[in-house]
């Protein structure tokens, strides 16, 4: 019992930071605006616009994390096969750690310096004669914000990754090649099946990385709030229709479903890529 | 011999050229931002933004939400960093010591923050930071509380990956078999051997907190991206220089961090 | 070892539901730092003369030092100069927080921050938000109050319109062609040009504009043909879906842009000399909106809250919202006392024709189809 009151602050603090915020939410979203006992939030699920939203969601954060899973492992091996403490492996890493973070404003004003109707990229194609100035690509949610969440999914896919690639003992090659395997042969029947789980657990984090981002879409669209957390978002800040916060608590009880499910999974398949690389 | 050479070449090559082609699809709009930032009313370059960015009595007088902004986010960083390694680093050596039982809870709950966006935490956050207002006032510094929460998953990757390289149980009992305290093992034994995962945690929260939006915007309190925000609605140009500024500080803080922290790792088997 | 969970489940289970309870409940208000020296008095005072006089409420508000308020961008209808001016005439200080919020985020930030010394002092709202939290408000009558519209004031003064405008199109007349009529927009020469400022399910600026849209595709209120409108405008490729800010039109990003007739002729003032800025408001289809100042029952400060108002509809105040070409809402009183900018009252948009003001039910049934219809419209 003595040992217990060690982790005694951690808990507390967790408890009352993360723990509580949570049980208010899901509370929540069975209550109505007069704190009485409700199902009607979860019926209001139901609503076309929120289906979508939900839709769009799945949709982008699965097409970005497929991508961005396959595109970040591409560059985790590449930067594997460097020199460590080589400055390549230096500098892939850090950019990497922080462009994993930095979401939101900084990201969209990137984009809008990019490929707004006066961005760089559009005036330097209008010189050639494409004219990208009066399309709104850039402002779709399955173009425009697909593109720009790439740029934090393939760097967080790296940090992800990279300890799992860095984990292939060179044995294991040297083991395959001695049996006369090709480089083919490697990769199908060592490597792959070593790092699958590990790819698919980094894929799952990677859709619960893009299924939660806010700040991104926020700063970047500002017509029609095509996903969840712009959903929720004018819940709790519309100005026109009014006393939607328990219904955005639902919306965020489903979001949470969602990413419970997808993270749990990852948790499973870390658990079995540990004992892989010995940990 | 010839294999293992062609080997190397090839994925020479093909590092080289993953890493070009990613690397221009990334810097593609910070050249951009540049080129904005630098772009003349007449049609040339000019550095008047950046010397503006730069010049801490402009910024007073005609931009003082960038500067309560960044002066938010700074003292933001260090309390954040300050509480995760205070909490973080006692409670999982003490786990892996005396509760191995615990570690997949413990585990749980720093994985948690995952699964609950930001905004999700937002709603539920308002009626804890009320009383937190009530004990200690109004400061957006008291978001580090909440930002603390949202570095636990990073933090705790970090710190586990750390902690699992060193022979925890030894080197504890070796030194409390001498006579140390408790303290003493934390702060003398445990944490000089994890001082790269210590690094590493404290870097990656400061990138998270330098590029927190979320949550300081719904709770209406100050930090560097909420400051960047409402400046990109004056004036775009000067958002974006700042913008870029945090970018290329926060790579610099981590790079700079990545020489320090190379040690001697666990020596791997020499490839002959 | 089943034991051991089962045990700590229980303590977990019995720690969160006390969290729960304790969170569920607020703190208890600080209200010593608040109500001092007579802030006990002015938090109930419904007029200056329940003070005193003005120059008690003046020494009362001078003792608190500062105002709190809330989502007042400088450009917005000239705040910048109406706040500068109060601080100027009273030495109070006004501590303006997050200029870019909405309405909404007011009330919230009213409700997040109660107790505190940072809570917002007064409230200035649209009609929606206004006339859903009436019971955060505390009623004051200013001096003028009698000038004011009765169709434009609570009667007990609980919130009261402040200044109002018009909806309009602004453009930049060296890029696009003059629009004559909302239905113009969808010329090709639009293209990828024309915004809106927000989304009207969110912004009531937005929301207007699409009655705008709606009134001159069919002469009635009916969103429907708004919604349609802005379809129309999305398929063509001629909607933008960018919020305009004074750095996307400065910058030449949003050429077209659907908003109160004050914000535009106020950016079109600040570009004189780097773009031609225009604003018009479409004949047939005048779109009226009028905003809300209300006091806070909880306001940290109550007597430089009441003070402000007083200020605000003075003639002072208002001609300083009038200078930003926004109509103050003692307009009749003022023209009819000469008390008026004369200067800038004649510089205000032309407007031809009666302006619609949509009812509490047509904006209620606008609503209902916004949410419904509105994000696979544009979508």
């Amino acid at each position: 019992m003595g040992a217990l009151l060690g982790v005694l602050p951690f808990f507390a603090y967790t408890a009352i930071f993360l723990v509580t915020p949570t049980l208010i939410v899901v509370v929540g979203a069975f209550l109505d605006g007069k704190s009485r006992p409700t199902l009607g939030n979860l019926s209001a699920l139901a609503q076309p616009q929120i289906v979508s939203a939900f839709v769009h969601s799945v949709v982008l954060s699965a097409v970005t994390a497929v991508m961005g899973a396959v595109f970040g492992a591409l560059l985790a091996y590449a930067v594997s096969t460097a020199r460590e403490g080589g400055l390549v492996r230096r500098l892939v890493t850090s950019v990497c750690g922080v462009l994993a973070q930095f979401g939101g404003v900084t990201l969209a004003f990137a984009f809008i310096a990019t490929f707004s109707s006066q961005g760089f990229l559009t005036l330097w194609l209008q010189k050639s004669g494409i004219d990208l100035a009066s399309t709104t690509w850039l402002y779709d949610w399955d173009k425009g914000l697909m593109l720009v969440y790439m740029y934090f999914q393939i760097p967080l896919m790296l940090i992800v990754f990279l300890p799992a690639v860095e984990g292939l003992r060179p044995q294991w090659r040297e083991a395959a090649e001695s049996l006369g395997g090709s480089t083919w042969h490697y990769w199908r029947h060592v490597a792959g099946p070593i790092l699958a789980p590990s790819f698919i657990g980094a894929m799952l984090l990677l859709f619960t990385n893009a299924f939660s981002a806010y700040a991104t879409a926020a700063a970047l669209i500002s017509q029609g709030s095509p996903i969840i957390p712009l959903q929720i978002g004018g819940t709790l800040s519309s100005e026109v229709i009014l006393g939607q916060e328990n219904i955005g608590k639902a919306m965020a009880l489903g979001m949470v479903a969602i990413v419970a499910v997808v993270m749990t999974s990852y948790v499973v398949l870390d658990r079995r890529t540990s004992k892989w690389l010995g940990r | 011999m010839s294999l293992r050479a062609t080997r190397r070449r090839r994925q020479s090559i093909f590092r080289w050229v993953v890493v070009t082609v990613i690397g221009l699809f990334f810097a593609l709009p910070i050249v951009s931002m540049v080129e904005f930032t630098t772009r003349a009313p007449g049609g040339g370059r000019t550095l008047d933004t950046w010397a503006t960015l730069f010049d801490v009595n402009v910024i007073d007088a005609d931009y003082p939400e960038l500067k309560t902004g960044i002066l938010a986010s700074a003292g933001l960083t260090l309390l954040t960093v300050a509480i995760m390694l205070v909490m973080l680093v006692p409670t999982m050596t003490w786990v892996r010591l005396r509760l191995p039982g615990m570690r997949r809870t413990v585990e749980f709950i720093c994985l948690l923050p995952l699964t609950i966006p930001a905004i999700v935490l937002v709603v539920g956050l308002a009626p804890v930071y009320a009383w937190v207002a009530y004990f200690l006032g109004e400061s957006s510094l008291w978001l580090a509380f909440a930002y603390v929460v949202l570095v636990l998953p990073y933090a705790y990757r970090a710190l586990d990956a750390g902690l699992s390289a060193i022979d925890v149980k030894t080197l504890a009992e070796a030194a409390r078999s001498l006579g140390a305290g408790w303290p003493t093992v934390m702060w003398r034994v445990i944490l000089p051997n994890v001082r790269t995962a210590v690094l590493s945690a404290s870097f990656l929260s400061v990138a998270l907190v330098l590029g927190e939006f979320t949550i300081a915007s719904l709770f209406s309190r100050d930090n560097l991206q909420v400051a960047i925000n409402l400046l990109g609605k004056r004036d775009a140009s000067i958002a974006i220089a700042a913008a870029l500024a945090a970018l290329v500080l926060a790579f610099i803080v981590l790079f700079a961090m990545s020489f320090v922290g190379a040690r001697r790792r666990s020596p791997r088997p020499e490839e002959s | 070892m089943k034991k051991r969970t089962v045990r700590r489940s229980g303590v977990a289970a019995i720690a969160a539901a006390t969290l729960i309870g304790i969170t569920a409940c607020s703190p208890p208000t600080k209200t010593s730092g608040s109500a001092s020296t007579g802030g006990v008095k002015a938090a109930s005072a419904t007029s200056a003369t329940d003070l005193g006089g003005m120059a008690a409420l003046v020494d009362a508000a001078k003792k608190e030092g500062t105002l709190n308020v809330i989502a007042l961008p400088p450009d917005w209808a000239n705040y910048g100069a109406v706040i500068k001016g109060f601080q100027a005439k009273y030495g109070l200080q006004v501590d303006s927080a997050q200029p870019d919020a909405s309405s909404a985020d007011e009330i919230t930030a009213a409700k997040n921050l109660k107790g505190q010394s940072k809570a917002p002092d007064v409230f200035d709202l649209g009609a929606t938000v206004a006339n859903a939290n009436t019971t955060m408000f505390a009623p004051y009558k200013v001096a003028t109050f009698n000038d004011v519209p009765a169709l434009l004031k609570d009667p007990n003064g609980l919130s009261v319109s402040d200044y109002g405008g018009y909806m309009s199109i602004g453009y930049d007349a060296g890029k696009v062609p003059a629009p004559k009529t909302v239905a113009d927009l969808l010329k090709p020469a639009y293209k990828g040009k024309v915004a809106l400022n927000g989304d009207p399910t969110k912004a009531g600026s937005a929301f207007s504009g699409v009655v705008m849209a709606a009134l001159s595709q069919g002469g009635t209120a009916d969103i429907s043909k708004g919604v349609d409108f802005f379809k129309a405008l999305k398929t063509a490729g001629n909607f933008l879906p960018v919020d305009p800010t004074p750095a996307t039109i400065a910058s030449g990003q949003t050429p077209v842009v659907f908003d109160w007739d004050y914000l535009n002729v106020a950016q079109g003032k600040k570009l004189t000399g780097k773009m031609s800025w225009k604003t018009v408001v479409p004949a047939g289809a005048i779109v009226g909106g009028y905003y809300v100042q209300a006091i806070n029952k909880a306001a940290p400060h109550p007597a430089a809250a009441r003070l402000w108002e007083e200020y605000l509809y003075s003639d002072e105040g208002q001609n300083l919202w009038l200078k930003g070409a926004a109509r103050p809402v003692r307009e009749a009183a003022m023209v009819a006392a000469g008390t008026i900018d004369k200067a800038a009252y004649a510089a205000l948009p032309k407007v031809v024709g009666t302006p619609v003001f949509l009812t509490k039910e047509q904006n209620d049934k606008a609503n209902a189809y916004l949410t419904a219809n509105w994000a696979k419209a544009i979508g």
